[in-house]
């Protein structure tokens, strides 16, 4: 459904007007949305249906390191893991794209050259967002420099929690002009946002702060992405693409772990917002752990058996 | 056609061990009868089984074994002792769960996520919580020394076949009473397969009888001299019929019959669950729940909205193999609920409605009909007031709550309602307004032993489940 009829450009001009917006969207009732969500995470995805969704799920993988450990070594690793996640068959398809901070964009960068994998970092004082305006556009704009197209943002959760809605919509904004031409996703840090309506208004102020991709956690706050959560956030896109023309991302980050988890959200997908966004153009996986577990049952569709993880590569 | 096409993925058969033939379960133990009829399974009109229609003379014999087993183990056996018996009853059902849904999906046509999810774990509930009262029934509320009826005959309809005689046989027995029970023509086969239970759990016999057959033998039930109550759950048509049965005896009554539910959904409210809580109400079972929301009020300054929204999730509805896993909506009953279907349907078109379907494929064999909407509907047509009992929502709009209110309480029916707000103050305000014995908010369609449920007006009276359950099978 649209949410309003006032032209969206209006809602921006000040903070009582964005308030009054966002506070004048659609209530989310908690238990229903779990409830949908539960009910779409019982559909059962097999065989042909299956492969299809497992080589898909590859493809949308942000593969992920967000270490204070993080070392040039460990990302040249992710990266090949990324061109050719397995080795022993060449049809295996590579995923979306490596996330990475900003330190180690360049390394990343050498190592992705020519493969056609995007490259994302996180900037602006990921994950707490607490530093100044200036310090998080100078982190995205050498994030960029230094050869990102795709920029994890996250907002100030702060402002937003105190009702400073305008404040963070500013910096959205900012945030996307720095980007230039990088994609710039923006993480809502679901977990610190709590309530299903909060997600809503979140979802719409960074959409209309132009986002390119709303994202649901850092990673580094519990809980993480959830099946409901994403369910709020793809009604979002759904119903502003409804409402502008304009479509946006979404990629659920943290805590997807399985095969099983990530079929189950591709249901939601397809259920929710349908073909459009069964694309990794328009969803992705934040995920470092979830590469080999769809591996292991790719490789289980194709041969009838499971293989030790000794036959998956860690990196 | 979607990018992502979910494979088959059918619940296996095999675990359910079907006989050729059934015959009546009376006296504990399964006899045979003259009468054999075929059952089907609607999906595909394959015969499963023969079951055994009961005349008057196996009623007899039945009653006969049902009024032994109380007068003689039953009645005096202390409820703690009958609380045994129907706790290993519902750890049975719990244990063959999935024997049980297959089955009913069979015989029913209704998705096995229904069945699997809902229906068989409600009945395994039902028998649990009652369970828990065979031993407290002075502290029920109905007297110091609550006395069972004797012999209850119980008719239930075929839309929830197990659920529906796990209402019944549940309370019953926890009270101290026995029963003959006879299930809908259409869907004997979970019941046999309960009365199986019923020996795997060393029930004492006569305490449970199963007779099947069609209207003759319920008459048979309800007519006979020596059945101390009379429960029934189906139409109001055959209510009636029964309530003049039961009239001028000693014989106490309860009735669950029809419903026409008015779903209001107001301005402020939340609109993804809101179509999700409309969907549950009127597609859940296909639409054949005497509480299904058949009546979508919706206030007139979201209706549009409301609608895009229903009609976009309508889309995504898998009407299909009840043993698919990801079937949402199964088939019709039978061929005589079809007819009927259409036929209200095509009435629906007459009085000017407009109908929408989504697209979707239908099976050659069986009876199947696809989720209806009616927009443009007005008090005065006949598909906002008749029950339909299939998967068609009729579509009407209000500008106020006093029109909300007065428009959902328009029909002599009232066994549910639903209210969708955000606004806590008006969900109080509104459900002590209707005229319902079920009003739910924010949600449709939920059922748990413990709430009472029954009717206003033309839905029946009495009321089944909770504590209010007892009364109905308890002298004072």
């Amino acid at each position: 459904m649209t949410a309003t009829m006032t032209p969206l450009s209006e809602v921006t001009r000040s903070d009582a007007a964005l308030r009054m917006f966002l506070h004048g969207l659609p209530g989310v009732d908690q238990v229903g949305a779990q409830a949908r969500a539960a009910a779409l995470g019982t559909r059962s995805i097999k065989t042909t249906a299956k492969a299809w969704a497992i080589d898909l799920s590859i493809r949308m993988v942000d593969l992920t390191t967000l270490e204070g450990a993080d070392t040039p070594g460990k990302v040249r690793a992710l990266c090949a893991k990324a061109r050719q996640p397995d080795p022993s068959d060449p049809g295996c398809p590579p995923v979306a794209a490596i996330c990475v901070y900003p330190a180690m964009v360049p390394v990343a960068a050498e190592a992705l050259r020519g493969s056609g994998i995007h490259l994302a970092s996180v900037a602006t004082a990921f994950p707490s967002g607490q530093a100044p305006l200036s310090v998080k556009l100078d982190d995205t704009r050498a994030a960029v420099a230094a050869g990102a197209d795709e920029i994890d943002m996250v907002i100030s959760r702060g402002a937003f929690l105190a009702g400073r809605y305008l404040e963070v919509f500013e910096e959205i904004a900012a945030v996307k002009e720095a980007c230039g031409d990088a994609h710039l996703k923006v993480i809502l840090e679901t977990g610190e946002l709590v309530t299903y309506d909060n997600v809503r208004r979140a979802s719409w102020l960074a959409m209309l702060a132009g986002g390119d991709f709303i994202k649901t956690s850092t990673g580094k706050v519990q809980p993480a992405a959830t099946l409901p959560v994403t369910l709020i956030m793809l009604e979002a896109v759904r119903d502003f693409l409804a409402a502008t023309g304009r479509k946006v991302g979404v990629k659920p980050a943290g805590g997807i772990r399985t095969t099983k988890d990530a079929i189950k959200y591709l249901v939601m997908v397809n259920e929710t917002v349908g073909d459009g966004w069964l694309d990794p153009d328009w969803f992705r996986f934040g995920a470092s752990t979830l590469l080999n577990d769809l591996l292991m049952q790719r490789t289980k569709l194709a041969t009838g058996h499971y293989a030790g993880p000794d036959y998956f590569t860690l990196d | 056609m979607s990018a992502f096409e979910y494979a088959p993925a059918p619940e296996s058969r095999s675990i359910v061990n079907l006989q050729s033939s059934y015959g009546l379960f009376i006296d504990g133990e399964f006899v045979d009868g003259d009468d054999r009829r075929k059952t089907i399974s609607p999906a595909t009109e394959e015969v499963l089984a023969e079951v055994t229609w009961a005349g008057t003379a196996d009623v007899d014999r039945a009653v006969k074994a049902a009024r032994r087993a109380y007068t003689k183990v039953w009645g005096p056996m202390p409820g703690a002792e009958r609380a045994k018996y129907l706790f290993r009853i519902a750890r049975i059902i719990a244990e063959r769960s999935r024997e049980l849904a297959v089955l009913e999906s069979l015989n029913n046509g209704k998705p096995i996520k229904e069945s699997r999810d809902v229906d068989v774990p409600l009945a395994s509930a039902h028998f649990f919580y009652y369970a828990g009262w065979a031993d407290k029934l002075p502290y029920a509320g109905f007297g110091a020394d609550p006395r069972p009826l004797g012999v209850a005959g119980q008719v239930i309809p075929w839309n929830f076949p197990l659920l529906m005689l796990a209402w019944k046989i549940a309370p019953a027995l926890a009270a101290g009473n026995t029963v003959v029970l006879k299930p809908a023509e259409t869907t004997p086969l979970t019941a046999l397969l309960f009365a199986e239970i019923c020996q795997q759990a060393d029930l004492p016999p006569g305490v449970v009888n199963i007779v099947t057959g069609a209207g003759e033998t319920g008459a048979a039930i309800v007519n006979h001299p020596d059945v101390d109550k009379v429960a029934f759950t189906g139409s109001t048509e055959v209510g009636r019929i029964i309530a003049r049965a039961v009239a001028g005896t000693s014989k106490k009554v309860t009735l669950e019959l029809g419903g026409k539910a008015a779903n209001i959904v107001f301005e402020d409210a939340a609109i993804d669950q809101a179509v999700e809580g409309i969907v549950n109400g009127i597609f859940f079972n296909q639409g054949h729940v005497c509480c299904a929301g058949s009546r979508l009020l919706v206030q007139e300054s979201v209706a549009d909205q409301l609608l895009e929204s229903l009609k976009r999730r309508m889309a995504t509805l898998r009407v299909g193999d009840p043993l698919d896993k990801n079937t949402d909506i199964g088939a019709i009953n039978s061929a005589e609920q079809l007819s009927r279907i259409k036929t209200l349907a095509d009435v629906g078109e007459g009085e000017g409605a407009d109908r929408w379907s989504p697209p979707c494929q239908l099976p050659d064999r069986g009876f199947w009909f696809a989720p209806t909407i009616f927009t443009g509907v007005s008090q005065a047509h006949r598909i906002a007031r008749e029950e339909i009992f299939g998967p068609v929502l009729s579509v009407l709009t209000f500008r106020t709550p006093a029109e909300a209110v007065e428009k959902a309480n328009n029909t002599p029916y009232g066994l549910s309602a639903g209210i969708w707000t955000e606004k806590g103050s008006r969900i109080l305000a509104i459900a002590d307004q209707l005229r319902a014995g079920v009003v739910w908010a924010n949600t449709f369609n939920k059922f748990d032993p413990t709430s009472p449920f029954g009717g206003y007006k033309e839905s029946g009276y009495g009321r089944e489940g909770g504590r209010h359950g007892l009364e109905a099978y308890l002298a004072q």
